[in-house]
Order: structure tokens, then C-alpha cells, then sequence
């Protein structure tokens, strides 16, 4: 009987720590849905990589954002950059790592020449960068540069207030 | 209250216009390219004039430290292989702040250049002055240059291909079909080009 409550501890801890770890990975068009979800909160997706210093430098200022602003419709989702190959050694460690709890999508979509302008039309390509929607109140906001708090919360509350 | 805000509400707008500046500055296709005296990994200062014979240039702006540039380094190689003997020669340039990336200093840019056998230039652009006049935003960075009359016409800005992840699964080469269009004598039909890329690592 021990055996099969320790068998079952066992299950739940690694399917505890699976759960912690998914991160899915999605191409253009699955990218696009989830910034057209039509209801009231406001999702702040920053595009990211684990390569790229300046957005590994502002991403604890969106975990911030994400908890400080949690109750209030506001959401972080990060979608990673990163090379698929590179899902299990570089971004799942790093995932786990920081701690990160909120959503992390993979974008895997190489030929970004085909999807960087629908994204944005001013966007050169360039991360770290910030799309903030808010498909209830027809808000769409496209950033290309780094994000401190204060300038997050700047925006966050001129969409919320 | 209302004036904090109205600060914070000018810093952000102009945090923006800087972050859209890159976008607009810089060259278009059709612009003149600035010839330029950088240092090579073997100490010789190198510029485009150098090249007597040349017909152009695929000037690659790349580093060590990238993953893309890593990714596309083979293929960097490949190019100056297949076209240098046909008057177009790979110029790569690295504008990367070695205080902020010491990977991409020039003893390490010399270092990475031997390992691999560059049969190209790998130029230091100390004072990130080439990389901002031609508007190089991330690495890997192409610029395809024409000579015409005592001047360099740029005809393409962009990426090398469409698949950063896999070489061999490549279905469109942005860089080659130029420089196919372009030895025929032909206009560049895709002569602009987005991608992801490490964002160059500029001074503070």
C-alpha cells in the first residue's frame, strides 16, 4: 500500500513539474489568435529571447506587472524567440530558472519576412517588443524597444483606468 | 499629479520616436552606400575601393556572439565561396559594443575568423559609424551593393534567406536570387526583406 501512495506522490510531483514546464510551441496564425481574443483583458505578449540581453534585463519588470496587476483583467504572455531546436536545453531551463509562471509560447515561424509586417507594419524585427491589445475596448498597441515598470504600468493604466 | 503624468507620458513618446528612428534612417534601396576604411582581423585596414575587379558587394553586417549570425554563418561562407569569383565578394562588418559583448571584440572576431577560415573580411566597426549610416539593425544584416560609375548602389537590404533554424530547409534565397537578378542585369523583384536577428549592440 506504501509503495502505491509513494508511487502515486511520485506521479504527481513530475506531473506538477511537467505542467510548470509547458511551454507550447506555435506558429504565426496560432500567434495571431491568441492576440484576437475577444474579451475584456488586457494581454501585454512581449517578444523575447533567451539570447537577447536586453529583453532577459526587462523581463522581470513584466513578471512584476503580471502579479502587481493580476486582479485587475491584465496578463502577461511571453513568446519566445528562441530557435526550436534549442525548446528543451536553452528555453525550458531558463523557464524554470527565473521562476516564470506566466504562459511562454515558442514561435516558431522561420520565415519571418512573411509575418514580421502583419504583426506590425513598423516593426523592423528587432526584440525586445511589446504588442498590448485589448480586443473589448479595440486597443492595439505595437512597441519596439525595452520597458521599464514604471513606463508599463504608464500604459496599463491608461487602458484600465 | 497630472504634471508627473504628463512627464512620464513625454518620456514614453519620445522613448518611441527613438525606438522608430532605426526604422526610418538609413538606407533604402536605390541610396549610395559610403565607402568606408575599417580594420581587418589580420590588423590591414580594408575598403571597398580595394576591390578593383569587383562588380559589387554583399556587405554582411554579423558577430560572433549571435545565435542567428551562428546560424547563418555557413552560409555567409558560402557566398563569398560562390560569388566572390564573380565580382561579388562578402564584406563582413561587426558594429557590436565589445564592452557590452566582450565575445565580439576584435581579438575574438580575429580568433572566430581563423577557427572558421574566412575567406572574406571581418572588419571591426569600432566606432559603429558604418553600422548607423547604412542603417544595420540586428545581425545577420545584408546589403547587396552595385559599383556604378565611381559609386556603390545599394539593391538589396534584408536577410539571407527565409529560414534562420535550418539551412536545409530553405525555400526562398532572398540573397541569391538578387544577385541572380543582378548579374542578368535585371531590378531586384524582392529588394527589401524583414527578420529576427540579435538587435546590434550599440554604445551607451
Amino acid at each position: 500500500m506504501n509503495r502505491i501512495y509513494f508511487t502515486l506522490i511520485i506521479l504527481c510531483f513530475i506531473s506538477l513539474n511537467l505542467k510548470a514546464q509547458e511551454i507550447k510551441v506555435i506558429n504565426f496564425k496560432e500567434f495571431e489568435m491568441l492576440t484576437q481574443q475577444n474579451n475584456d483583458t488586457t494581454y501585454i505578449f512581449n517578444l523575447w529571447a533567451t539570447w537577447c540581453q536586453p529583453c532577459v534585463a526587462e523581463l522581470p519588470n513584466f513578471v512584476k506587472l503580471d502579479s502587481v496587476y493580476s486582479s485587475k483583467k491584465v496578463k502577461v504572455v511571453f513568446i519566445s524567440m528562441d530557435f526550436k531546436k534549442d525548446l528543451d536545453t536553452r528555453l525550458k531551463p531558463f523557464i524554470a530558472n527565473h521562476k516564470i509562471k506566466q504562459d511562454v509560447y515558442l514561435l516558431s515561424e522561420p520565415d519571418a519576412n512573411s509575418w514580421i509586417d502583419k504583426a506590425d507594419k513598423l516593426w523592423s524585427g528587432g526584440i525586445p517588443a511589446s504588442l498590448i491589445v485589448n480586443n473589448r475596448l479595440k486597443i492595439r498597441k505595437f512597441y519596439e524597444k525595452e520597458f521599464t515598470f514604471a513606463e508599463l504600468e504608464e500604459i496599463i493604466n491608461q487602458i484600465i483606468k | 499629479m497630472k504634471k508627473i503624468k504628463l512627464t512620464l507620458l513625454s518620456i514614453g513618446a519620445m522613448f518611441l520616436m527613438i525606438a522608430a528612428t532605426p526604422d526610418n534612417s538609413g538606407y533604402k534601396v536605390g541610396d549610395k552606400a559610403k565607402e568606408f576604411k575599417l580594420k581587418n582581423v589580420d590588423g590591414k585596414m580594408v575598403s571597398l575601393a580595394d576591390y578593383k575587379t569587383a562588380k559589387g558587394y554583399i556587405v554582411v553586417f554579423t558577430c560572433n556572439h549571435c545565435p542567428y549570425a551562428k546560424a547563418y554563418e555557413q552560409r555567409i561562407m558560402d557566398l563569398d565561396k560562390k560569388y566572390a569569383s564573380q565580382g561579388y565578394p562578402v564584406i563582413a562588418i561587426c558594429s557590436n559594443d565589445k564592452t557590452s559583448v566582450p565575445e565580439d571584440s576584435p581579438e575574438n572576431m580575429a580568433a572566430r575568423a581563423k577557427d572558421k577560415h574566412y575567406t572574406f573580411p571581418y572588419l571591426y566597426d569600432e566606432s559603429q559609424d558604418i553600422a548607423k549610416t547604412y542603417g544595420a539593425l540586428r545581425t545577420p544584416h545584408v546589403f547587396i551593393l552595385t559599383k556604378s560609375g565611381g559609386d556603390n548602389i545599394v539593391k538589396y537590404i534584408g536577410a539571407i534567406d527565409d529560414n534562420s533554424d535550418d539551412a536545409s530547409a530553405v525555400k526562398v534565397k532572398y540573397v541569391e536570387n538578387a544577385l541572380t537578378e543582378i548579374m542578368a542585369g535585371k531590378p531586384v523583384t524582392t529588394s527589401t526583406t524583414k527578420a529576427i536577428g540579435c538587435g546590434i549592440k550599440w554604445k551607451s
